[in-house]
């Protein structure tokens, strides 16, 4: 590798914006004669909007207007969509209620939109919509999962009775019965995925600009996908054709997936901004983060595991309700079903699998993909599960993983997923060492002697990046492709503008995507320049979302350089008068190969563009694209270890040490990677430990601010021991599995298994609280 | 409306702005420095974090009128010229931030810290002297490492002075 190639430690490019203040985020942007959005949301989770009376708002100084839920409507504004389709296990196609951005009937949770208050600043538009009035009649409403599919239950829509969107099933229900029936011991266990808030640090945003001379739009967003927000824009919602919209995501503060969604807010701003002829900008606050950002997890399962007599897994049985909240958001539907089910082999030789997942409407806020998406879900319940075996079987937990772990590849589960490469054993082994797994009994009886309860939780992990194959998507029931597209544009000095349909909001790619270039062409990375989020500057391109953007996106980046390498050789060769086959790139030099004879990289470029010597028949230019679409998932699996004590007398947990060896295949930036294990731990133990999205059983949200949602912060976390194993992954040319989830689908399940080892009891719902941990002691 | 007269990155200013603007408001909305930012609204998040007369503030909790007469530093202030404040460059070198919007109030937060604390740090203080600033993507590990770096930096660049 070079300095700054591929491997290096290298410091972030964009950092100095960031540290300097310099960042420049949706809120940021001001636009001469912009006026400001304030949305009017429903404060009821289930009612029908009767009228809406803004007289006394249009009377306001300052306010330009209030625009309802039926002028969307009756400007045949389209609903919001769903994009993969489901089909149920009797044939049937998902059923999904619609979805307006604003409502102009029915609210279905706290927080939907019925209106919103376009005036000169942001102040006045507060202002004028405390004085709108909408009258409401309230309907009864449910939040629970089983509550909402009791007979008798308040019905959300029509189209959807019994709240069921639909009832899923995957793999073999006759083998896996078959496997039961001979099973030696059979482990159970009932557990609940809590609802997460995703709490990007920067709020949505959106402001819209329409240009009525050449009827164009162009919206500027807190996006991961800024050509697919245009894509469903466009199709979709009746906005503006493709080419008259274009799309903006500039600096976003993090998403983790919930900034993948195009949401009521963007498409009512584009469309207000022409109602109003001026450009209108919205910008979230927390509190409507809570209550309009869609959700994460919220699961309830019950599982079966059968093992035979020598503590093999022989057959596993799963059924989940999934809670989807009020509506069916962008790619909900696939979460807990081709993103989880297909995951729930694990790292585990497990012959038979069934699983059912029952989708159910709540008047809650929509659930989507939120960093893991399903993956986390279907990874705390093989975990807890092998854990709760090895308590029922009696054998050591990180034994009983290493008796059933997978060790040949290709694997192929029984739901769907082919394994390409890993070494299990490795990224084990890894973490018991960092641990001292060895050395734990001795600590615990230390700890026992000073009176806390230690415990050592051991997870491994397995999940599906690298999204997506789109034949194979496709045929699941995606409404997109999930390849990726790159150009590479040399310029006539010499320096380099990459363009990449991949989007960053924090994962560095400016700086990785450069260190593949240097790489390649010995040039440093500060002659690169990384162009994303754009769709007047990149021509398409899928966003950044399951740990996509190295193994896809860079992939197509990848390809892209090579043809630019192909036709470089061909002009240095003609410039040198040598063959192409004897030229090599050597430190952003041409050299033929065994002579002192060499044209610098520079050179080259300029001679593309002056054209005066090109080979005969070569265009000018030193410019190509490509698109890259994987032919599989990637694999990154790995070990995470926690060691942690209770305080009895408190119920509180305090880590003592948490280990993570991953295999995420080649790395590019070990720096960023790690930064990435670090972002995903937490999030994963604030899962574990903090976090809980609550509504009371009327659907009132309870958490709806920082004051009531506990965040993980700096005191309530560890320093981490990292370490990896690598095996290449076989898909993709550089080898890349992706890192950015593995620390939320990882770590939750290795605190719990932790504190469940240490209390001495195995029934622990997230989050582990004190209170929770104090109560599950001492209970009987 | 009142003006308001404050000295902003050693700029004296004097700004009109409703009596209900908050600080941070006075700072994005009408000087243009936008590295203040808004994540919460309720005090917790401090991604507003400024400097008011040596002092870590949360700029979102508390009105512009309160800052009458103050000296207040903002991220857009703390480097010399090209030269990078200790913390701006640990935070760079650390690997600190990753979207980078609560860096600023973080490193705002940060300097304070090890000014409280006469660079006397240690991993623990930090962890719970970074209570008030919350980041969703570092994890925390590399802010730490990041500060307790700073503090050694910001040491041996005072004792040159």
């Amino acid at each position: 590798m070079g300095v700054e190639g591929i491997g290096a430690r290298v410091v972030r490019k964009e950092d100095k914006r960031f540290i300097t203040g310099k960042g420049r985020y949706v809120d940021d942007i001001k636009l001469l004669g912009m006026t400001h959005a304030h949305f009017i949301r429903s404060p009821h989770a289930h009612a029908k909007v009767k009228g809406i009376d803004s007289s006394a708002a249009l009377k306001m100084p300052g306010v330009v207007a209030v625009l309802t839920g039926q002028q969307l409507v009756d400007d045949k504004v389209g609903n919001l969509i769903c994009g993969w389709a489901i089909t149920s296990k009797d044939g049937s196609p998902m059923k999904m209620g619609a979805w307006p951005a604003m409502a102009p009937e029915t609210v279905r949770f706290v927080g939907q939109a019925v209106a919103v208050v376009i005036a000169d600043s942001k102040n006045l538009a507060r202002d004028a919509a405390e004085a709108v009035v909408v009258d409401y009649e309230e309907l009864p409403a449910v939040a629970d999962v089983h509550a909402a599919i009791k007979a008798g239950a308040p019905q959300l829509h029509p189209e959807a009775p019994g709240n069921q969107v639909y009832d899923w099933v995957i793999g073999d229900e006759g083998a896996t019965d078959a496997a039961f029936a001979k099973a030696a011991n059979v482990v159970k266990l009932d557990v609940t995925n809590n609802r997460l808030a995703p709490n990007a640090m920067e709020p949505r945003a959106a402001i819209a600009d329409y240009d009525a001379a050449e009827e164009h739009f162009t919206l500027y967003t807190t996006s991961q996908n800024p050509h697919v927000a245009r894509l469903v824009l466009s199709a979709f919602y009746n906005i503006a054709p493709e080419h008259k919209l274009r799309v903006i995501a500039p600096d976003v503060g993090g998403g983790f997936g919930s900034k993948i969604f195009i949401y009521p807010e963007e498409m009512v701003a584009l469309w207000a901004s022409k109602k109003v002829g001026r450009p209108v900008k919205w910008t979230g606050d927390r509190t409507e983060a809570f209550l309009t950002d869609a959700h994460g997890r919220d699961h309830v399962t019950h599982a079966e595991m059968a093992f035979d007599a020598n503590n093999k897994i022989i057959g596993l049985k799963v059924k989940t309700y999934a809670n989807f909240g009020a509506y069916m958001s962008l790619f909900s539907s696939s979460v807990p079903t081709y993103l989880y089910a297909t995951l729930l082999s694990g790292q585990y030789n497990i012959p038979a699998i069934h699983a059912e997942v029952i989708g159910v409407y709540t008047n809650t806020t929509p659930v989507d993909a939120y960093r893991g998406a399903g993956r986390p879900e279907a990874s705390y319940l093989i975990e807890r599960l092998m854990e709760t075996a090895a308590r029922q079987l009696k054998v050591d937990p990180a034994q009983l993983r290493r008796t059933n772990f997978i060790t040949q590849f290709p694997h192929q589960t029984p739901v769907i997923m082919a394994y390409d490469t890993g070494d299990f054993n490795a990224s084990l082994d890894a973490a018991m060492k960092a641990i001292d797994y060895a050395g734990f009994a001795a600590r615990k009886a230390q700890a026992k002697s000073e009176g806390k309860l230690r415990g050592i939780g051991v997870s491994c992990y397995i999940e599906a990046c690298g999204i997506a194959p789109s034949k194979a998507v496709g045929s699941l029931g995606a409404g997109v492709g999930l390849w990726e597209s790159a150009e590479v544009r040399v310029n006539p000095v010499g320096t380099i503008e990459v363009l990449t349909g991949s989007h960053s909001h924090g994962q560095g790619h400016e700086t990785v995507f450069a260190q593949l270039i240097s790489d390649r062409l010995g040039i440093p990375i500060s002659q690169v320049s990384i162009v994303h989020g754009d769709t007047d500057k990149v021509q398409f391109g899928m966003g950044t979302y399951g740990s996509r953007s190295a193994a896809v996106g860079l992939t197509a980046i990848l390809k892209a350089v090579e043809k630019v390498e192909s036709k470089a050789k061909k002009i240095a060769a003609h410039q040198l008068e040598a063959s192409e086959a004897d030229i090599v790139i050597e430190n952003g030099e041409f050299k033929v190969t065994g002579t002192d004879k060499a044209i610098a990289l520079p050179m080259v470029a300029l001679a593309a563009y002056t054209a005066h010597n090109l080979p005969d028949g070569m265009e000018p230019g030193l410019k190509e694209s490509a698109f890259y679409d994987p032919s599989n998932f990637t694999f990154p699996a790995g070990t995470y270890i926690c060691e942690l004590e209770v305080d009895p007398g408190t119920g509180k947990t305090s880590f003592v040490n948490f280990v993570a060896a991953d295999d995420f295949g080649r790395l590019i930036n070990p720096m960023i990677v790690e930064g990435q294990v670090h972002g995903g731990l937490v999030q994963g133990i604030g899962q574990a430990l903090l976090e809980h999205a609550i509504y009371d059983a009327n659907g009132q949200p309870v958490t709806a601010s920082f004051m009531d949602y506990a965040m993980p912060r700096a005191d309530d976390v560890p320093s981490f021991n990292l370490s990896h194993t690598t095996t290449l992954c076989p898909g993709n040319p550089l080898g890349i599995k992706g890192c950015g989830e593995a620390g939320a689908i990882g770590a939750s399940a290795a605190v719990i298994n932790a504190i469940t080892d240490a209390i001495g009891k195995n029934n622990l719902e997230m989050p582990a609280t004190p209170d929770r941990v104090w109560r599950t002691i001492h209970a009987a | 409306m009142s003006t308001v007269k404050l000295t902003v990155n050693g700029k004296a200013v004097a700004v009109d702005v409703e009596d209900r603007t908050l600080l941070v408001h006075l700072l994005r909305d009408h000087l243009n420095l936008t590295g203040t930012h808004v994540g919460c609204d309720t005090s917790q998040c401090g991604a507003c974090v400024v400097h008011m007369d040596g002092r870590a503030v949360k700029s979102c909790t508390m009105l512009a009128g309160q800052a009458d007469g103050a000296n207040v530093t903002t991220i857009e202030g703390i480097a010399k010229g090209d030269e990078l404040h200790p913390m701006q460059a640990a935070f760079r070198d650390n690997h600190g931030l990753q979207c980078g919007y609560c860096t600023p109030g973080m490193i705002m937060s940060a300097i304070d810290i090890v000014h409280r604390h006469g660079g006397q740090l240690d991993e623990a203080t930090v962890r719970q002297e970074l209570e008030g600033n919350i980041c969703r993507c570092t994890g925390y590990h590399n802010i730490v490492k990041a500060v307790l770096d700073a503090a050694g930096r910001m040491k041996v660049s005072q004792a040159a002075e």
